[in-house]
Parts: structure tokens; sequence; C-alpha cells
């Protein structure tokens, strides 16, 4: 899990990545830089990614494969581990990160997880 | 103010509306350890409520005395988890003692995760809101089933 959430983390702007469950909204793994509240990220990223399957399942557009908040201070970028939608792997990042590069490191940490 | 929403206790009030909405929990009860309810959400009958808190005081209770016999502090929550539905049961100490509050919420809507995070913000928020220097109101036995009447009328608002 830590090797998953290494191959996230080592991204210039990066500020830290968790793995989430998104049935609880509890951390299953982090590695955050001090004053992130990982809880509060996880709790509020689970909670989402569930009303956002609903809706996508209701727009018939599939599971969602990858999302992307931009804030002013910084974004949030989310991958499902597996196409249950049972983990997230989360980044919390600078608002002038690279998302290319965030958004491939965040897949192959899915697919390490699988 | 969600209608649902009703206090014995004016100062539980607020706080107990905005967890209930930032929560998405269904049902809450703020209580006291021995089932003395001060606030809930949710509930439509008051036998419900009764269950509830003497249930909810009950675990309390022998989660509290599981601790001690471990020499442990008392437990600080509790959480299961069904198929649809979860419950969360914590305690936190005021001025006015020990409080505990019932959290029952849809899987659906809401998550443990969420339920904690802002049952944290609900105990800071009833910390802060405490009267200062009231001392709990002793219910006499003589009085118990007037009292029982008053706060589940005053909880269903008749």
């Amino acid at each position: 899990m830590s090797k998953a959430l290494d191959l996230v983390t080592r991204v210039r702007g990066v500020r830290g990545a968790m793995l989430v469950s998104t049935e609880d909204g509890l951390v299953v793994a982090a590695q955050l830089m001090e004053g992130i509240k990982g809880g509060a990220v996880a709790a509020l990223a689970a909670s989402l990614a569930g009303r956002l399957r609903r809706a996508m399942e209701a727009a018939g557009t599939g599971t969602s494969v990858f999302w992307h908040l931009q804030a002013e201070q910084g974004a949030l970028l989310v991958v499902p581990a597996d196409a249950s939608g049972g983990i997230l792997v989360v980044a919390v990042a600078e608002p002038d990160v690279n998302i290319g590069l965030v958004r491939l490191e965040l897949l192959r940490a899915a697919e390490a997880m699988v | 103010m969600s209608p649902q929403t009703r206090a014995v206790e004016s100062w539980t009030l607020q706080p107990l509306t905005d967890f209930v909405r930032e929560a998405s929990v269904r049902l809450v009860l703020v209580l006291t350890p021995s089932g003395q309810v001060l606030a809930q959400s949710g509930f439509s009958r008051a036998v419900d409520v009764m269950s509830a808190a003497a249930l909810a005081a009950a675990i309390v209770a022998s989660t509290g005395e599981l601790a001690r016999q471990l020499r442990q502090q008392p437990f600080a929550a509790l959480s299961h988890q069904g198929p649809k539905t979860g419950f969360f049961l914590a305690t936190f100490v005021t001025d006015r003692g020990t409080l505990a509050v019932l959290a029952v919420y849809d899987l659906d809507v809401s998550s443990l995760g969420l339920v904690q995070l802002f049952y944290d913000q609900l105990a800071a928020d009833l910390k802060a809101a405490t009267p200062k220097g009231a001392v709990p109101k002793q219910v006499l036995a003589a009085d118990f089933e007037r009292e029982l009447t008053d706060s589940l009328n005053t909880l269903f608002g008749r």
C-alpha cells in the first residue's frame, strides 16, 4: 500500500496521497504533509464518490475512472482502485500541479492495488 | 431548522441541527448516560425515543463497565454497520457531565467517516454551548413519570 502511495507523493506539487474506503469513508493508508486533515478529506471524498457514482449511473455514462476538483488553493484528484469502487486512491495537490502526471501515477497506484 | 429536530434543553438545538444537516444522519439522540434525552432528531414516535434512549444508555453502561474491568478509560465511540444502515454511539464530557450521542445513518446517504467527522464538531459545539455553572437537574423517583412525559411532549412538540 505504501508503495502505491509513493508513486503519487513523489510527483512535485502533491501534498499527500491516501487510500480511502468508499463504503465507510475512512482512511486505509495515508502519506500526508502536516496540516492536511486526512480524516476529513477521506470522509468527504468518499461521500462525493458515492454521489458521483449514482449521478453517472443515472446519466448512463458508466463508472468514473478519474475525477479532478480544482479549488483556489489546491486540487483533489481521485481514481477508484477497482471496478467496484471499494477503494479510492486520492491525491491532495497544489493548484498548479501537473494534472496529467498525477493522473498517470494515480492510475498506476490503482493498478498496483488490484 | 429541521421540523423533526427538537430539544428539551434549548442550547443543544443548533449544534444538533447543524450535525443532522452536515452528516446526513437519519436519527439522532443526545442523552445523558442515565438515558435522559436532551434532544432528538428524526424520531416520529415517543416510544421509539424511549426505547432507543434506554438501549443506548445500557450500551454506554455495559461498555463503560467492560472498560473498567479491563482497567481502561471508557470507550470513546462505538460503531455498528449493517448492509444498509449504520449506527454510531459516542460519549463526551461537558460542564454538565457526560453526554452521549446516538446517530443512525443510511449508508447510501452518509458514512462512518462523515458521521465521525461531524460528530467531533457536534461534541465541540455542545461543549461550547453548555450553560456555564449549571447543575444538572436531579429527577426524583416521585417526579420521574411527569418529567418523562414533559420531556417527550417537548421532543414531539405537543
